[in-house]
């Protein structure tokens, strides 16, 4: 991690700007308690807990036995009792034991009990392919989360989105599940001010103006948005970029209104085509946009299938190409 | 129905103590009992439990006259909720199953509030009093033990000098929460109590049919933590294990696994009927060993009980149930968009937007 002298700005990776308000909000807040496999003495198997342990104590950033359904069953009783847990899940592909704790817990409390309790918790999970990983490291399962009322579920795809959004997440009083794209972890660096300033869990973040096209996405998939858009560009098609971040609930005014202007939109999501957000914002825009669409709505999207082991990944992911092509498609006839 | 043991197979080494008792199911006690029990502490053990059994009584009728939704009774548990509670301090958190309407009681909860609870409606869930930090109750099996460890790791952080205590039933010891609850809380030593309700029944399947450990309480031993054995439907007994238990905790020595041998009286729940499954004559063994006729037993043997007191305990217990079922079914309904208010601590858009449809097709 690079750092300025005598100054509080970094020239940070996403991984490192996770690191950076993890050890912000330990630093301002005596109730965070961070908690997971591998996170203490080891810094956590992709490094976004390195040296917390070391600065913090053994009490603050707690390696616990290997139990994800404990680890989330831990925080929830936690989070009832005035404390901040932030805890890791390895990979998302290990969600599935917390699962229960989650929805039927985390999500439920405040309503559960009128009020009395809340759950402020956050749980971290690395997500998404691109790593040449083992089965079950790389699938992106957000939409089984973005079902839950009561969950806020949030993406970053940069390192200042990171480090503001976590910041957020964490000085939330709703439970929030950060789910860390790791194939972008350590793609690009950017200029950080380690303020202890969030940003906000309520809005899309438009990364791009344009007149043409809107295109939308999340996660690490934004790097390929973002590499389409700026093709396009050079081809005198002006694209609309919205990275909508906090997944659920949807900011769904941003997207409606960059829509209302453009008139087209595609959606890229990794995850697959069948019941995911892509569906869900496509639906919305046909409720409420359909007079102002001069193409239908296009998804570009993972296959309803397995993610493939890695050899055949590739395969699988929407690349900047399929992006392209779905925005040509759409202004056909402009 | 158990399946047997195949001889060629080792039999454990570990062998447990008979579980702890002091009045037995004849109402004799064949031991002191514990320095801190005087004849009032046992007088009121008898008046809650007797309490509780009216309230659960109540709770049948009113659902089976459509005034109550699906309610689990706690026949027959009420020494293992009432010894549970009479140990506990307000400074303890209560993280309960869906049986606990006993402990719940002596945490403070009205009667009212349990009635509402089961009448489906969540206000019922806005405890008071000790019971302000305590969990609410539990329906998915085993998950408040991992929750209750969660709870211990805040207090003994936060430096709160009191310890937590959750309770299951005895098919919860089957699922892995019950394990890794109890595995995080004997390596971090947590101040944390946990009682199973040993009822001999989940739902249908005998407890010879859950498990091949001889007792509950041992399942405690591969956790490197204590575990206690206790006559369940002996409200000394419990109250005595969970004493000790919490003590022990406060000071910061660590978890405690009691196994508290009960009986389900009642069927699972409104919903279930148990002669399905298991026979009048075992209920009727079971029916010997109740909590409540052995403690009365005992104090009339030791001329602390009388008709006189019996009866008055009756015309209280009447009145107090009768207002119970008056003040919950006086309750007002809730606010039409309190589905929606708690979903997260602020109204989202979206929910901002149905609830104009809410409010739309059901009224203001």
């Amino acid at each position: 991690m690079g750092k300025d002298n005598n100054s509080n700005t970094h020239e940070v990776t996403l991984v490192e700007a996770v690191n950076l308000a993890l050890r912000r909000a330990l630093s301002d807040d005596p109730d965070v308690v961070l908690l997971g496999e591998d996170i203490g003495t080891n810094g956590g198997v992709f490094r976004a807990t390195e040296g917390l342990k070391q600065d913090f104590g053994y009490k603050r950033v707690i390696d616990t036995p290997l139990a994800e359904s404990m680890i989330a069953g831990l925080s929830v009783g936690m989070a009832t009792q005035g404390m901040k847990p932030v805890a890791e899940i390895q990979f998302m592909g290990f969600i599935f034991a917390a699962f229960e704790q989650i929805v039927c817990h985390a999500a439920r409390m405040r309503n559960r009990t009128r009020g009395r309790l809340h759950c402020p918790l956050v749980i971290r999970a690395p997500f998404g392919g691109g790593i040449q990983a083992p089965e079950h490291h790389s699938e992106s399962t957000e939409a089984l989360f973005a079902h839950i009322p009561g969950l806020r579920v949030v993406i970053p795809s940069s390192p200042t989105r990171a480090y503001g959004l976590l910041l957020s997440a964490i000085q939330c009083p709703d439970p929030v599940l950060f789910l860390e794209p790791k194939r972008i972890y350590r793609m690009v660096r950017q200029r950080l001010v380690d303020s202890g300033k969030g940003l906000p869990l309520d809005t899309c973040f438009t990364l791009r103006q344009g007149k043409d096209v809107t295109l939308v996405s999340w996660g690490a998939a934004m790097h390929e948005t973002l590499q389409a858009a700026e093709r396009l560009a050079r081809d005198g098609i002006e694209c609309e970029v919205i990275d909508v971040a906090t997944i659920s609930p949807l900011d769904f005014n941003t997207i409606k209104r960059s829509v209302q202007h453009t008139g087209r939109c595609i959606i890229v999501q990794e995850a697959p085509r069948n019941g995911g957000v892509a569906s869900e914002i496509s639906a919305r825009l046909a409720e409420t946009c359909l007079m102002h669409l001069r193409a239908p709505v296009q998804r570009v999207t993972g296959y309803d299938a397995t993610m493939p082991y890695p050899r055949q990944e590739h395969l699988y992911m929407p690349a900047t190409d399929d992006i392209i092509a779905a925005a040509r498609t759409t202004l056909e006839g402009l | 129905m158990s399946t047997p043991v195949p001889s060629s197979i080792e039999k454990p080494r570990y062998v447990a103590p008979p579980p702890l008792v002091y009045i037995e199911p004849s109402g004799k006690s064949n031991r002191d009992l514990p320095a801190q029990i005087d004849f009032d502490w046992l007088r009121q053990a008898y008046q809650h439990m007797s309490l509780i059994r009216a309230l659960d009584k109540k709770a049948v009728a009113l659902q089976r006259t459509g005034q109550m939704r699906t309610y689990p009774s706690c026949l027959g548990q009420e020494a293992v909720g009432i010894g549970t509670g009479m140990a506990m301090m307000d400074a303890d958190v209560y993280v309960p199953y869906y049986r606990d309407q006993a402990t719940l009681y002596l945490r403070g909860v009205q009667l009212k509030q349990i009635l509402q609870l089961w009448g489906g409606d969540e206000r019922g869930h806005l405890f008071d009093g000790a019971a302000k930090k305590d969990l609410p109750i539990c329906v998915p099996i085993a998950t408040q033990l991992t929750q209750a460890a969660g709870a211990a790791v805040a207090l003994k952080s936060k430096g709160v000098k009191g310890a937590v205590v959750t309770s299951c039933g005895d098919g919860a010891t089957s699922r892995g929460d019950f394990y890794e609850a109890l595995n995080v809380a004997g390596l971090w030593q947590l101040p944390l109590v946990t009682v199973i309700n040993n009822n001999q029944w989940a739902i249908s399947v005998p407890r010879q049919m859950q498990s091949g450990t001889p007792t509950l309480a041992q399942k405690a031993v591969a956790a490197g933590i204590e575990g206690i054995q206790v006559d369940g439907n002996d409200v000394v007994a419990v109250f005595d294990a969970v004493n000790h238990a919490l003590q022990k905790a406060r000071s910061g020595k660590g978890p405690t696994l009691i196994e508290a041998i009960t009986y389900r009286l009642g069927d699972h729940t409104t919903a279930d009927d148990a002669t399905r499954y298991r026979s009048a004559s075992e209920v009727s063994d079971a029916w010997q060993r109740e909590p409540i006729k052995r403690l009365q037993t005992w104090l009339h043997d030791h001329d602390a009980w009388d008709a006189t007191r019996e009866q008055s305990l009756h015309g209280e217990i009447k009145q107090q149930i009768e207002r119970a079922v008056a003040d919950y079914l006086a309750i007002e309904p809730a606010p039409v968009d309190d589905i929606l208010r708690y979903q997260y601590a602020d109204m989202t858009p979206a929910l901002e937007q149905q609830r104009t449809w809410l409010l739309q097709r059901h009224g203001g």
